[in-house]
C-alpha cells in the first residue's frame, strides 16, 4: 500500500466517523465552529499514529477520545473567558478519568445536533460561497483540498473562506444558536438554496474542463438526505431531493467516453439510473402529499419526471412540461426559466412561437452574456431551416460558454452547419 | 458511489437483542448521515427456494436446504463517496458483530453496484 493509499483508507474511515464525531463534540463544547476544528485534529493525529499503529479496532472511539483531549487542552490553554468553559473542562475530565465506554457515542441520538450543524453551516450571515465551503466541510467531511478542487479554487482561497465564516459565526455569537421551529422554516429556503448550488455547481460546471463533476452531485444528495430524514415535512425538502435524484440519473448517459456532453434529447436512456428515478418520483410524490406541488423545487421536478417518465424522446409529455413551467414563471420570473419555457413551447406550438419568447429575452437584455441563450436561438433557426442564422447563433454561443466541452460541442455544431453536413436533430 | 452489503454467516443462532439494538443504532446514524438507501434482514432459508439451470434443466429446490452451510442473513445498499469509505463502513459493521454477539462468525461482502459508479471521472 502506498502512502497516498494509507492516507486515502484513513480518511475514509474517519469520514464514516465524522457526523457522530462532530455532533457529540458540538453539543459537549456547545461551540460547531470549535467541533469542527477538533475533528479536523483529530483526523491530522490519526494520520500522524495510524500508519504505524493500524487502524484501531474502534476507531470512532480513539477519534472521539482523542478530539476530547484537544478540547481540554484547548480550555485549558484559553483564558477562562466564561465560567461555562471552566465547566465543561471539568465535565471532561470527570468523564477521561471514568473508564471508556466504547459503544458509548454509539447511544447518541445526533438528530437534533445535526439539524443545527446545517443551519449554523447554512447561516444566511454567511455569503452563499461560505455556506456551501462550511456544508461541504462540516456536513460531508471534506477537505478543504477536497472542496477546492470540486469548485476549482485555489486552497488558500477555500481555507480563507471557512476561517472567515468561523470566525464571523463565533464573533456574531452564532457559534452554538438553537433556532426555534419557526425560525427554522424561515430559514429553510436558504438551506435548499446551499444544498441545491452544490449539486448544480456539480451537475451543470459552468466553468472548467469536465462538464460534469458528480462527487458536488453524490455530496449534495446526501445532504438533501441528510435534510429528509431529520425534517421529513417540509414538501420542498422533499421536491429538492426529487429535483436531484431525477437529474442526477441521467448523469452516466450526459457524457461520452471522451467526456463530451450529450444533449437530455440524444442520450442513451438505457443508461438512465433506474433506482435513482425511482427515489426521485416517490420523493415527488411526498412532496405533492404533504401540499408543496406548486413550490419551486417540486416544479422543477416534475418537469424532470415528464422526462424521466419518456421511455424515449417522442414519448415526452411537452403540454405537461409547458403547464408546469408557466406555472414557475409566474412563482419566480426568471429569464432562465422563460428561456427553458421557450424550448418547451418549441416543442408544442412550433420554433415560430418559441423564437417570439427568445426575442423578448433579447430585448431585456437580461441573459445578454449566457451562453445557453443563442444555443437555444440556433437550434430554433435551425429547424426552421435558417441555416446561415442557425449557424451564426451556434459560434455566438461558444464564444461564451466557459466550459471547455460545452465550446467544443458548441463549435462542432457551428461547422456542421458551415459545411452543410447538417446534424439531424 | 452505491454499494451492497451483503452478510453471510453459518447456519446458527439468531441474532442477540443487543446486536439487533447496536446494528438499529448504527442504521440509524447512517441514515441520518444521508448515507444507508436501503436494508433488511432475510427470514429463513427454509422460507424461500431456489431457482437453478443445471446441465441444461430448470431445477426447483425449495427447502429445507440441509447441505447449505452459508447463507445470506441480511443486505444493506449504501450510497458513500467511494471504497475506502465502504471499507470503513463495513469493517464498523462488522465490529459490532464481534463485539455484541461472541462467538458469531460471517462475511460482510461489499460490492460496488455497476451504473452507480460516475465517481471520479
Amino acid at each position: 500500500m502506498s502512502q497516498s493509499d494509507i492516507h486515502r483508507a484513513i480518511l475514509g474511515v474517519w469520514r464514516v466517523e465524522q457526523p457522530r464525531l462532530i455532533a457529540s463534540l458540538a453539543r459537549l463544547l456547545r461551540d460547531v465552529p470549535l467541533a469542527e476544528e477538533l475533528t479536523q485534529d483529530a483526523l491530522v493525529a490519526a494520520l500522524e499514529c495510524w500508519p504505524e499503529s493500524g487502524v484501531p479496532e474502534r476507531p470512532g472511539a480513539w477519534l472521539m477520545a482523542t478530539a476530547k483531549t484537544r478540547a481540554l487542552d484547548h480550555l485549558r490553554r484559553a483564558p477562562m473567558l466564561a465560567r461555562r468553559h471552566g465547566m465543561i473542562a471539568a465535565a471532561l475530565e470527570v468523564e477521561q478519568s471514568a473508564m471508556p465506554d466504547f459503544d458509548s457515542t454509539l447511544d447518541d441520538d445526533i438528530g437534533d445536533e445535526m439539524l443545527r450543524l446545517i443551519f449554523t453551516a447554512c447561516h444566511p450571515l454567511l455569503s452563499p460561497d461560505a455556506r456551501a465551503a462550511l456544508a461541504l466541510r462540516m456536513l460531508c467531511g471534506l477537505t478543504t483540498q477536497e472542496i477546492a478542487r470540486a469548485f476549482l479554487l485555489a486552497e488558500s482561497t477555500v481555507a480563507q473562506r471557512i476561517v472567515r465564516a468561523k470566525r464571523l459565526l463565533s464573533e456574531s455569537g452564532l457559534s452554538y444558536e438553537t433556532p426555534q421551529a419557526e425560525e427554522r422554516s424561515r430559514r429553510l429556503p436558504t438551506v435548499l438554496n446551499v444544498i441545491y448550488l452544490i449539486f448544480n455547481e456539480g451537475y451543470t460546471a459552468a466553468r472548467g474542463d469536465d462538464w460534469l463533476r458528480p462527487q458536488l452531485c453524490d455530496e449534495a444528495r446526501r445532504l438533501g438526505r441528510v435534510l429528509l430524514a431529520l425534517k421529513p415535512d417540509e414538501p420542498e425538502a422533499h421536491g429538492l431531493v426529487a429535483l436531484m435524484e431525477l437529474n442526477a440519473s441521467r448523469n452516466e448517459a450526459r457524457v461520452d467516453p471522451e467526456g463530451h456532453p450529450i444533449l437530455l434529447m440524444d442520450q442513451d436512456r438505457g443508461l438512465w439510473d433506474t433506482l435513482q428515478i425511482r427515489r426521485g418520483l416517490e420523493a415527488l410524490g411526498h412532496a405533492r402529499m404533504l401540499g408543496g406541488g406548486a413550490g419551486f423545487f417540486t416544479l422543477q421536478a416534475a418537469i424532470a419526471a415528464c422526462h424521466a417518465r419518456a421511455q424515449t424522446p417522442g414519448d415526452t409529455d411537452w403540454h405537461s412540461i409547458v403547464g408546469l413551467y408557466n406555472q414557475l414563471s409566474v412563482l419566480t420570473p426568471s429569464p432562465v426559466i422563460e428561456l427553458n419555457r421557450a424550448v418547451a413551447v418549441s416543442m408544442v406550438s412550433g420554433p415560430e412561437r418559441a423564437l417570439e419568447i427568445i426575442a423578448a429575452l433579447e430585448d431585456s437584455g437580461a441573459l445578454k452574456n449566457y451562453h445557453l441563450l443563442p444555443s437555444v436561438r440556433g437550434d430554433l433557426l435551425y429547424r426552421l431551416g435558417r441555416i446561415g442564422e442557425a449557424r451564426a447563433a451556434f459560434t455566438a454561443a461558444a464564444a461564451l460558454t466557459g466550459n471547455s466541452r460545452e465550446r467544443a460541442l458548441l463549435k462542432q455544431r457551428a461547422d456542421a452547419l458551415e459545411s452543410g453536413r447538417h446534424v439531424e436533430n | 458511489m452505491r454499494y451492497l452489503f451483503i452478510v453471510k454467516a453459518n447456519q446458527g443462532p439468531e441474532p442477540t437483542p443487543a446486536l439487533m439494538e447496536a446494528m438499529h443504532k448504527l442504521a440509524q446514524r447512517e441514515i441520518q448521515a444521508g448515507r444507508m438507501l436501503d436494508d433488511g434482514g432475510l427470514a429463513p432459508l427454509a422460507m424461500g427456494c431456489q431457482v437453478s439451470v443445471e446441465r441444461g434443466e430448470l431445477k426447483v429446490l425449495d427447502g429445507p436446504f440441509i447441505e447449505a452451510k452459508e447463507m445470506i442473513g441480511g443486505y444493506a445498499v449504501f450510497d458513500l463517496p467511494g471504497p475506502a469509505e465502504a471499507l470503513a463502513s463495513a469493517r464498523e459493521f462488522m465490529q459490532l458483530h464481534k463485539d455484541f454477539m461472541p462467538g458469531w462468525e460471517g462475511t460482510c461482502e461489499v460490492r460496488a453496484i455497476a451504473g452507480s459508479m460516475t465517481q471520479g471521472r
